[in-house]
């Protein structure tokens, strides 16, 4: 064929002819760190005793590209690349904005945080079946997902992480898991087949799958093309991923069942997945869509929040209780989804950073607790305080922050999403989310009284004083997660700041779309039509 | 070819859901993977169905010439079929597996996780 290349072709009009800055590679880095380092877990699974280091290794260098790309978008805007180099929409593009950078720092943090914990959480056993390589796996479908620009390449991510987070949730294959699995897992499928229907009919309409070019082209096929029933199947399907009321029975059905580092770096991670991919949708696809759809997210949102925390009240089992509570944030991010405000979103961003934090500690807090006490239930519980006054210290800051008590990061998140739903007058919205702090302070407080404050129980069947002391690993990523809460409720400006601005980068979406489609000159728009 | 084509995917989505309502484990399965592809289906009719020549390009030109078949919602079945036959093959096990362990698939059965006897909260000290 090289024989008969009589044609001239221009490169230009169809291959970025430019090398991308060295800095721009950290687009990508997150996710190539993570698939290296977890199929080297992966070749290294019997080595049971090395793997957990080559993990940590991973994830710590997973964290330091975050650290990178969030500081390079922070200093020079949206980056942008382009796989094979083919000018987008033809190349799968990478871009990240403010709102990846961010979730993806965090989803970085909490990942080797989990990843510290599960040292001592996680033993050979675990190991040997895999515990490392579907974390890193997870690890970087989050953060691709988190970073995507394309959005057929947003369900595969999609579907990595879920089939990471399956082979998490049935580590040991106990009778609950794989109860609980069962029922995520199938929940959870359908979910993402509805997504990619989503996706079907979005590319029907538009004949692109980029994020970017959607957003442009949106404005014009809103006469023509049936983009509100697209803008339904992806709230159905995103809700469902982020556990939303009334599809968010998959979550405390399986969320107690896997081992705590699972359930923590879960709670942390994969509903803000669902929360990210909301958010990046209906503000950039589909702005005139949500302002259709306002009330019904915001009635999603008050009901999920409200609903989450009264599920809170009615648990026996701490970490059951968790998981409503994770249900009952997801209520909180989509309250700044509804209101759609600057002052909104900032809350919204605000809170799911903080969530992300404060839910993973809260599980690792659930671990310790519960190897303290041999059991989860709070009629056994008692006695901590006076085992370990620090512990309780630890504790006593969470449950604050997680009911958004100061001077914790809770707090502030609060603040503004309630100031944002008094400025529409949507009166009952506040009132929901100032219930569910009440509430959640109710479910929390009850933990704290039971667990820490009341005696030792008598009937508890071991009566031994000595359990097993709390490990140095699980300690530091407890004691790490913790310090991060209480200085964002401490000092909130700088993530302000950064939710600031991502909330106005969200509400103006054409400096991300220009960012992929670099404003171009006469010459080149003209090839742009004859497409 | 696109109405034949559309009524056998609203047949394809009728049964699925018909499937997944039931709560025989095994038929909510059938109907996850009757539902996958269900949407192959749809992503496949979205792309435009043409009786065109497929898309190659001649050795004398840049571009093809004349009308050719869409070859890009072929890529995206590809990439979907793969992916839901994975997840398909992974539950078919799990279901298995669930099924020896709780010895039952019966949905409303399977209570491990959320026993009904679970107890209530500590009403007070």
């Amino acid at each position: 064929m090289a024989g008969k290349t009589d044609y001239h072709v221009d490169l230009a009009q169809a291959l970025v002819l430019k090398a991308p800055a060295a800095a721009d590679y950290l687009v990508v880095a997150p996710l190539v760190i993570g698939f290296l380092f977890g199929a080297i877990c992966l070749m290294s699974r019997k080595n049971t005793d090395r793997q957990p280091y080559i993990a940590i290794a991973g994830l710590v260098l997973m964290l330091a590209a975050d650290l990178g790309l969030f500081w390079h978008v922070w200093q020079n805007g949206t980056v942008v690349m382009t796989m094979g180099r083919w000018l987008p929409p033809f190349g799968i593009t990478f871009a990240a904005d403010m709102l990846g950078a961010t979730f993806a720092l965090t989803a970085g943090i909490v990942g080797l945080a989990g990843g510290v914990y599960a040292l001592r959480d996680v033993g050979r056993t675990g190991r040997r079946y895999g515990f490392y390589p579907f974390l890193l796996l997870m690890m970087a479908g989050v953060t691709a997902a988190f970073l995507t620009g394309d959005i057929f390449n947003l369900y595969v991510w999609f579907e990595v992480l879920l089939i990471s987070s399956f082979g998490l949730l049935i580590l040991g294959s106990e009778r609950e898991q794989l109860d609980g699995a069962t029922k995520y897992a199938f929940l959870n499928l359908i979910a993402t087949t509805l997504f990619l229907l989503a996706v079907a009919y979005l590319y029907g309409t538009f004949g692109t799958l980029n994020m970017a070019d959607i957003s442009r082209k949106a404005a014009k096929m809103r006469e023509t093309g049936p983009l509100f029933t697209i803008a339904v199947l992806f709230l159905f399907a995103f809700g469902m991923k982020a556990a939303a009321f009334p599809v968010n029975f998959w979550l405390p059905a399986s969320y107690h069942t896997p081992r705590i580092v699972v359930s923590a770096l879960f709670a942390g991670l994969l509903t803000k997945v669902g929360v990210y991919a909301l958010l990046r949708v209906f503000l950039m696809l589909f702005p005139v869509e949500r302002d259709m759809l306002a009330g019904t997210i915001a009635i999603i949102a008050g009901a999920t929040m409200v609903l989450g925390a009264m599920g809170a009240l009615a648990q026996n089992d701490i970490r059951r209780m968790l998981g409503y509570l994770v249900i009952s944030g997801i209520g909180m991010m989509l309250a700044g989804l509804a209101l759609g405000s600057e002052t909104g979103l900032t809350g919204a961003v605000f809170y799911a950073v903080h969530s992300m934090v404060v839910m993973t500690a809260l599980y690792f807090l659930a671990g310790i607790v519960g190897r303290r006490m041999n059991g989860f239930s709070l009629a056994t519980a008692g006695g901590l305080y006076s085992q370990a006054p620090w512990l309780a210290g630890i504790a006593l800051v969470l449950l604050l922050s997680v009911s958004g008590l100061p001077p914790f990061s809770g707090l502030w998140a609060k603040v503004y999403l309630v100031k944002a739903s008094l400025d529409v007058g949507a009166w009952w919205l506040a009132f929901s989310i100032l219930l569910t702090g009440l509430l959640t302070t109710i479910a929390v407080g009850r933990t704290f009284a039971f667990s820490f404050w009341r005696e030792r129980q008598a009937d508890d069947g071991e009566g031994s004083e000595a359990p097993a002391g709390t490990s140095g690993f699980v300690t530091a990523s407890l004691v790490a997660l913790t310090a991060l809460t209480v200085a964002a409720g401490l000092y909130p400006e700088p993530l302000i700041q950064v939710s600031d601005r991502i909330a106005s980068e969200l509400l103006a979406p054409a400096g991300y779309v220009d960012t992929v489609f670099p404003p171009q000159g006469p010459q080149q728009t003209e090839v742009q039509s004859q497409q | 070819m696109e109405t034949a084509i559309t009524i056998l995917t609203g047949l394809f989505f009728a049964t699925s859901i018909y499937l997944m309502l039931s709560r025989h484990i095994i038929r909510i399965l059938l109907g996850v993977a009757i539902l996958g592809n269900a949407v192959n289906l749809t992503i496949f009719t979205n792309g435009r169905i043409t009786r065109e020549a497929p898309p190659i390009i001649p050795d004398h030109a840049a571009v093809p010439e004349g009308v050719i078949a869409n070859p890009l919602p072929q890529a995206l079945v590809l990439t979907a079929i793969v992916i839901s036959f994975s997840f398909f093959a992974f539950l078919l096990v799990l279901v298995f597996r669930s099924y020896q362990e709780i010895g039952t698939d019966d949905t409303d059965e399977m209570r491990e996780a959320e026993p009904r006897d679970e107890p209530a909260p500590p009403l007070g000290y």
